[in-house]
């Protein structure tokens, strides 16, 4: 439950420094695109701020979210930032279990009703709610209910902020995301499959350091983070511009680190930071470990055409549609053909013989 | 809609409807153009004529006509000019190339892109001087109709949105690759049943002249 220490209170009895921590503000400043100046704001509002109830939902999801944030690196400031938010009721991460979950989830609704933070992993099967249900509630009127009470909620995942997977056609549980259902909060959503762990704790700091909700674009990302092309931020790009392109996982070009756009990359159309803050402490990232980028931030991305075909080739078969298009063309051309022949015959018949004479007699007249 | 449902509407039924109509039209045309037939030649031939058919479509196109004022040397030279950035554009940027691959089954060698920027770039200035030709000689103006602008504007969309979609100019990549499918798909639809259709109807019309030319022992 939320306790009356400060996040500076708190960072302190775990042996963190100020220095340290400055150094986090700073970082996370940069992250997001902010001016130096903001930094001693940062670490201002973050030192004052209270630890925030927060409420995290689990729904239609394969709890790679939480694993991506709880067991992605041991002991660095961003985990702890996440350590000294008051997770109130996270079903994986809870001791407690059955009842006693609800109720601790109640308990922290009652407790901080209007300011709670809402966090949510996994789509909502709306076509049909018996798909996933926690203890007799849905997860579409466990949302409704939860969402009420929330300052703001963030869709952590993809399936969360978009359908993700279980959205993916036919989407058979009818799946939908959380700005789908809920229309009145401020929504921010940090996709990814999973989001990238600094960019949660990022979105986190940012929201307790400035009260409101930061800049996003059409999809609801925070710019901070998701306002870079992967394309565009992409080691291999000087690849792409010479034309030189792995063909297969195993050739030549592949071992040399070519650009994988013929391989199915989705790099032009995600927009992500996994090119810049990469991976597991900076280590690396899906295209430098070789493999192109599925576009796991953008909506749909089950659906863009397969993970292995090209970023420019259709996703529906072009030698059908070539095919209906043949038998139609060809079956109305032979009926226009055959009209236009007996038009031509017709008036070939019609056609009155003149002869010298005619013309002759003509010029008489 | 947001930028990822429009690029997969196009990208999918978007595309299906554009490559059906064209493919529908193109078929529905040579059927048409074929049937009409022609008149049977009485005369004794000079010549089987099918040589000379294959010669007039090269020829046509290599010299301007030596009676040509300046203004269709303009035409034919930015024409060649026009054409050859526009076959590069198409034809030899890798995403293309990955696109012709996935129904044709087969690829071919890339350019770099920097090249094929410059080719686009090459493209749309010589789109531009041709129409700027074309308003300010009275004897095009008064040739042109309706369909002719519009056509210009059709042609020059693709390219231009391509430039900018490589560019990443003004618009998010993925509106902008959305927008750039679009405009191609518009094309295809209108292709068929526009003047377009000369990039298929100039090769046999063509050689049936020079084949006309060859049995009546001329060349064209």
């Amino acid at each position: 439950m939320a306790d009356d220490r400060t996040l500076a209170d708190i960072l302190r009895s775990q042996g963190i420094s100020r220095r340290g921590f400055l150094k986090f503000c700073a970082t996370t400043a940069s992250m997001m695109a902010l001016s130096p100046a903001m930094v001693p704001k940062i670490a201002e509002a973050l030192e004052s701020a209270k630890r925030p109830s927060v409420i995290w939902l689990s729904f239609q999801e394969c709890t790679g979210c939480t694993e991506s944030l709880t067991r992605s690196h041991a002991p660095t400031i961003e985990k702890l930032i996440f350590d000294v938010i008051s997770l109130d009721h996270h079903h994986t991460l809870m001791a407690a279990s059955g009842h006693a979950v609800d109720e601790a989830m109640h308990e922290a609704m009652e407790a901080n009703y209007g300011k709670y933070l809402l966090i949510v992993d996994g789509s909502i099967p709306v076509g049909n709610p018996a798909y996933s249900v926690i203890g007799g509630v849905s997860n579409l009127d466990q949302l409704k209910e939860v969402a009420k009470g929330a300052a703001a909620i963030v869709s952590v995942g993809t399936c969360s902020a978009y359908g993700g997977l279980p959205y993916a056609h036919p989407n058979p549980t009818g799946a939908a995301s959380v700005s789908d259902i809920i229309k009145d909060k401020p929504i921010i959503n940090v996709p990814g499959c999973p989001p990238i762990p600094v960019v949660i704790t990022g979105v986190l700091a940012q929201f307790l350091t400035f009260g409101k909700l930061p800049e996003m674009d059409e999809l609801g990302r925070p710019m901070a983070f998701y306002g870079q092309n992967i394309h565009d931020r992409c080691y291999r790009r000087p690849f792409y511009e010479r034309g030189q392109f792995a063909e297969t996982f195993d050739d030549e070009g592949a071992r040399k680190g070519w650009c994988l756009f013929k391989l199915g990359c989705k790099g032009p159309v995600t927009y992500n930071a996994c090119a810049t803050t990469k991976w597991n402490e900076g280590t690396s990232w899906p295209v430098e470990a070789g493999h192109g980028c599925l576009g796991c931030s953008q909506p749909n991305f089950w659906d863009m055409g397969g993970f292995y075909n090209a970023l420019s080739t259709p996703t529906i078969d072009l030698t059908k549609t070539a095919a209906v298009g043949l038998a139609a063309g060809a079956a109305v051309g032979l009926a226009a053909g055959a009209l236009n022949r007996s038009k031509k015959s017709k008036a070939a018949r019609e056609h009155e013989t003149v002869t010298v004479k005619d013309l002759e007699k003509g010029e008489k007249s | 809609m947001n930028s990822v449902d429009f690029l997969l509407w196009v990208r999918g039924p978007g595309l299906a409807i554009a490559s059906i109509i064209f493919v529908f039209g193109m078929t529905l045309k040579m059927f048409e153009i074929f049937m009409l037939g022609r008149k049977k030649n009485l005369a004794e031939l000079r010549g089987s004529g099918i040589k000379e058919g294959f010669r007039t479509i090269i020829t046509r196109s290599k010299h301007a006509d030596t009676y040509s004022t300046r203004h269709t040397k303009f035409t034919f030279y930015v024409g060649w000019i026009f054409h050859i950035g526009m076959f590069v554009a198409i034809f030899l940027l890798a995403p293309h190339i990955e696109l012709f691959k996935s129904f044709l089954g087969f690829g071919w060698p890339a350019l770099p892109t920097p090249l094929v920027d410059l080719a686009t770039v090459i493209a749309l200035i010589s789109l531009l001087a041709v129409l700027f030709h074309r308003i300010t000689n009275p004897v095009l103006k008064y040739l042109s109709v309706g369909q002719d602008y519009v056509v210009w504007a059709l042609t020059f969309l693709p390219l231009l949105t391509g430039y900018m979609t490589y560019h990443h100019l003004f618009f998010p990549y993925t509106w902008l690759l959305g927008i750039h499918i679009l405009s191609v798909c518009i094309l295809l639809i209108i292709f068929p049943f526009t003047k377009l259709t000369h990039a298929v109807t100039l090769f046999f019309s063509r050689w049936y002249n020079g084949m006309m030319g060859g049995e009546k022992g001329v060349q064209q």
